[in-house]
């Protein structure tokens, strides 16, 4: 760090405009600098301000709702960016400094063929001929890793998966060999096996190209696997800054600590999770006891559940009457035990959603049967479901589409009362609402608002509170603290297990969060194109998993360990 | 805590209005819809115009706003006196004896005296000029509101309401009965929008607001159709909706109680847009003879009249018809570009 630095960031500050005379401080006033060579992670939860601070940094923040005080610097290799006219700007981005996005779903123009975008940057800025744009374009692929790109090159995005697609964002963005790659949340959006891949290939490449990385992303644990120097951000402000190791085995800041602890790890599993509290002295609670809770089956459990052969085929119209059928759940059977949590576990398009939704009848099934207490449940009348329906319940993974925006709270709470006629009038359910609501940890007064004015936790929190208005007897979760930042995430599950110790309601639970469901779950069944590959007691399945996409999958999940990068470099 | 009473919550609609309040353009264009509504409920309880066909001028009196008294030549004269004495001095000039003199004397005895008939003086100028039977023009286009938008906001409803049902059933349900509305929709729409119109005139076969009403209504949906039934296949598949599903909501609950009012706001602004349409099209109906019958006045009435009249150069009644048209139209657009600019989530 003797040399000047690649990038130096200094009291920057982004104000957001929200109506004509209020201002949202998105980024107050940080520091920091990024050395050539080298990894730095920009860590915090939604709303820190780490990807306003990126896009700061590549001038893409929209100037008609943002401002930057001028008083910051940013500084490329000695020149302030922010005194740069727009166009020696533009020159720049994509040239010096690039950038890879969330989505690469949407971050490709889905009319284009990958080739041509490709192409498009090296014409564009490198002043090649198409020629040759087409044949660095191919050597480019070849080198993230893409196999047989001679063809590829001529597909469109929508030929490739999630994982490809995001490997041919990673080739636009060095394919003009630039010093500073801006990664922000770049495998939020894929599985853990594909994320596994696509931070190998990220380390190898800074390696090789020798450049800078700013690696944008709400995973402590996956800054381990990656970052030389790690930067904690909350509320616009930076917490914590310091080498990786330091970080991890000797936190500073409160905030950190409690980031670090709050996640569920596969090592351990605390009675409660601890939690960050909302003081702003960043305390976290009282030492949060070490004991372990005991999970698994004794097999003498009552079984709540049977769920025997059940299979769901989706039928999608190929040509003028042909019919193509997909498999997307294969011959599923499981028990369920009464007061116990199952967890589901599969990568994208496993078939675990359907699953879930299947239980319920929310889709139908294509053959199989689901025995609620010795009664098939899927042959049953709508009639003959209807008391069914209040106890067997679900809670969605987004908590901002599940709940109807037009609707109070206490609407929402009341409505299934209503319909299950449970409370004989709306004084008795109003009374019955504020319960829950104290019991899910929200005031009565937010009985009176809209969904909109909470935030994600809170809201879930509001789901959670109006399946328990049904006292449902069986919980699915299908994804429900997946869309949360740890810290909500950590609260959220321990209300469940709160509610699960004082109802005695069987849980089960989907996600593709290996280490939050060893967390909850006492048996745990692996999915993958729609068939269980495993099913086994939490613990034993964590130690001694069976089958080898298990331990894939095991072996993909970031343990929060910084370990010496010469030893860690592999290819997969 | 407990005390809820006085925290007042915000919700979608009021910041929508807060939304509104703020935009002046469309704060502008409500105060002039506003001012026609109300003159619309002052016709129509006869505080204003109730007196719009009494023949206060003489015919095609120009517009003027230095009103001239009566002329002195005695050109214009009681009403009734000149009818009587024209009358009787003809008879008597041919020497024919009028062999119904007793019974015409005893009817015009009987007949009491109607109201047009007690205007002595004729004015041969009004600020806004009169027709050809010398009615005020202004009073005319005050009158001629009432019918137009009451036609074209009853068949707004009329036709949002059906394109709403129609259009939630369709997307909700899918399947066949999307099937069968969306032939039902191709069949409307591939008829020439005016040939349509006359067919369902041919059909109901009287003339009257009603009649315009309803063949507006009929044949307006298949907009508001598209754009609702768009929305219903959106949002049937939102996790709110699966949610109300497992909670045990029926069909009918999850249309209308659930998705409705968030697809609200696309109904609300079609029946703005109709509103205007349907203004203009109940011109071009009486235009083209099936619109009101005759004795109620509307905008479209008088630019019909006005069109054999413009060629003596008699333009004032075009005039006021089509700008009073014109304010209200443009003014309503305003509003609802507003409305929309206020209500779209998508904004928020």
């Amino acid at each position: 760090m003797k040399q000047k630095p690649l990038l130096q960031v200094q009291d920057l500050r982004v104000r957001f405009r929200t109506e004509k005379t209020d201002f949202v401080e998105a980024v107050n006033g940080i520091s920091f600098s990024i050395p050539s060579n080298v990894t730095v992670a920009l860590v915090g939860e939604s709303g820190s301000g780490k990807s306003v601070s990126a896009l700061a940094v590549m001038g893409l923040l929209d100037a008609s709702t943002s401002i930057i005080d001028p008083q910051g610097k940013i500084e490329f290799e000695g020149n302030n960016l922010l005194a740069t006219s727009m166009c020696e700007r533009r020159a720049l981005c994509g040239k010096e400094i690039s950038m890879i996005f969330q989505e690469p779903m949407t971050s490709l123009n889905p009319v284009f063929t990958v080739g041509y975008q490709l192409c498009e940057v090296l014409t564009l800025h490198m002043g090649m001929t198409s020629k040759e744009a087409r044949a660095r374009a191919i050597a480019l692929l070849e080198e993230v890793g893409i196999t047989d790109a001679p063809n590829k090159i001529d597909a469109y995005p929508s030929q490739m998966s999630g994982g490809q697609q995001q490997r041919v964002m990673i080739a636009m963005a060095i394919a003009c060999e630039p010093k500073l790659l801006i990664a922000d949340e770049p495998t939020t959006a894929l599985d853990v096996t594909i994320q596994k891949q696509i931070i190998d290939l990220i380390r190898v490449l800074q390696k090789k190209h020798g450049m800078s990385v700013l690696f944008i992303t709400h995973d402590l644990a996956l800054v381990s696997e990656i970052a030389d120097h790690v930067i904690v951000m909350r509320n616009g402000k930076i917490c914590e800054a310091g080498d990786v190791y330091q970080i991890f085995s000797n936190p500073q800041d409160g905030y950190t600590k409690a980031l670090l602890r709050c996640r569920p790890s596969l090592e351990a599993r605390p009675m409660r999770l601890p939690v960050i509290d909302d003081d702003p002295n960043e305390q976290t609670k009282s030492e949060a006891n070490h004991e372990e809770r005991e999970r698994g089956l004794g097999g003498n459990e009552s079984i709540v559940l049977d769920v025997r052969n059940l299979s769901k085929n989706f039928s999608t119209r190929s040509g003028l009457f042909g019919k193509k059928n997909f498999k997307a759940v294969k011959d599923v059977s499981f028990k369920l035990a009464r007061g116990k949590t199952l967890g589901i576990v599969g990568e994208s398009g496993s078939g675990k959603t359907t699953v879930g939704l299947t239980l319920l009848r929310l889709h139908e099934a294509t053959t199989g049967q689901v025995l609620f207490e010795g009664k098939d449940i899927l042959t049953m009348s709508d009639k003959e479901f209807m008391p069914y329906k209040r106890r067997i319940q679900i809670i969605f993974q987004n908590p901002y589409a599940s709940l109807n925006p037009r609707f109070t709270v206490a609407q929402i709470l009341h409505e299934p009362m209503r319909i299950h006629r449970i409370g004989s009038n709306d004084r008795e359910r109003s009374e019955m609402a504020f319960e829950l609501l104290r019991k899910v940890g929200l005031p009565s007064t937010a009985a009176y608002r809209y969904p909109h004015e909470f935030s994600g936790g809170q809201r879930q929190r509001i789901a959670i509170a109006r399946c328990l208005t049904m006292k449902p007897e069986v919980l699915v979760c299908d994804e429900s603290v997946s869309a949360l930042d740890v810290s909500v995430q950590a609260q959220v599950l321990n209300l469940l297990q709160d509610l699960q110790d004082e109802f005695a309601m069987s849980y089960i639970f989907i996600s593709h969060d290996l280490a939050v469901v060893r967390h909850i779950s006492d048996q745990v069944m692996v999915m993958q194109h729609g068939e269980v590959v495993e099913m086994a007691n939490s613990d034993e399945l964590y130690r001694n998993p069976q089958h080898s996409y298990t331990r894939d999958l095991l072996s993909a999940i970031p343990r929060g360990l910084p370990t010496k990068k010469s030893v860690s470099i592999e290819r997969t | 805590m407990e005390n809820v009473g006085n925290y007042a919550s915000t919700s979608l609609w009021a910041l929508a209005w807060r939304r509104l309040r703020s935009d002046r353009v469309a704060l502008v264009a409500m105060a002039i819809v506003g001012i026609f509504l109300v003159s619309l409920g002052c016709s129509f309880s006869g505080l204003l115009a109730a007196d719009w066909d009494q023949e206060i001028a003489i015919n095609f009196a120009p517009p003027s706003f230095i009103v001239e008294q009566d002329i002195a030549d005695g050109n214009v004269l009681p009403s009734e006196a000149s009818i009587s004495t024209a009358g009787s001095t003809s008879i008597e000039y041919y020497g024919i004896v009028d062999p119904l003199e007793n019974e015409m004397a005893e009817i015009r005895a009987s007949v009491p005296v109607s109201s047009s008939k007690v205007v002595l003086h004729k004015q041969t100028s009004l600020p806004f000029g009169a027709d050809k039977w010398g009615r005020d023009i202004i009073k005319k286009t005050i009158k001629g509101a009432e019918t137009s938008i009451v036609v074209g906001l009853v068949a707004a409803v009329l036709a949002t309401f059906l394109g709403t049902v129609f259009g939630a059933l369709s997307g909700y349900y899918g399947r066949w009965v999307d099937d069968c509305f969306n032939w039902f929709y191709s069949v409307f729409t591939s008829v020439p929008y005016l040939l349509l119109i006359l067919a369902v005139a041919a059909v109901l076969q009287q003339k009257g607001i009603m009649t315009i009403v309803l063949i507006l209504g009929l044949t307006g949906w298949t907009g508001t159709y598209r754009l609702v039934r768009a929305e219903y296949l959106k949002h049937k598949v939102r996790e709110y909706v699966l949610a109300a599903d497992a909670i045990g909501a029926s069909d009918w609950r999850k249309i209308f109680i659930h998705i409705f009012p968030n697809v609200s706001h696309v109904a609300l602004v079609q029946v703005s847009i109709l509103v205007v349409g349907f203004i203009k099209s109940e011109v071009i109906l009486s235009f083209l003879g099936f619109g009101v019958p005759v004795g109620v006045v509307s905008w479209g009435s008088m630019l019909n009249e006005a069109q054999n009249e413009l060629i003596l150069g008699k333009w004032w009644q075009l005039t006021a018809a089509s700008a009073a048209m014109a304010v209200l139209v443009t003014a309503f657009s305003l509003l609802t570009d507003g409305l929309r600019d206020a209500l779209d989530p998508k904004l928020k």
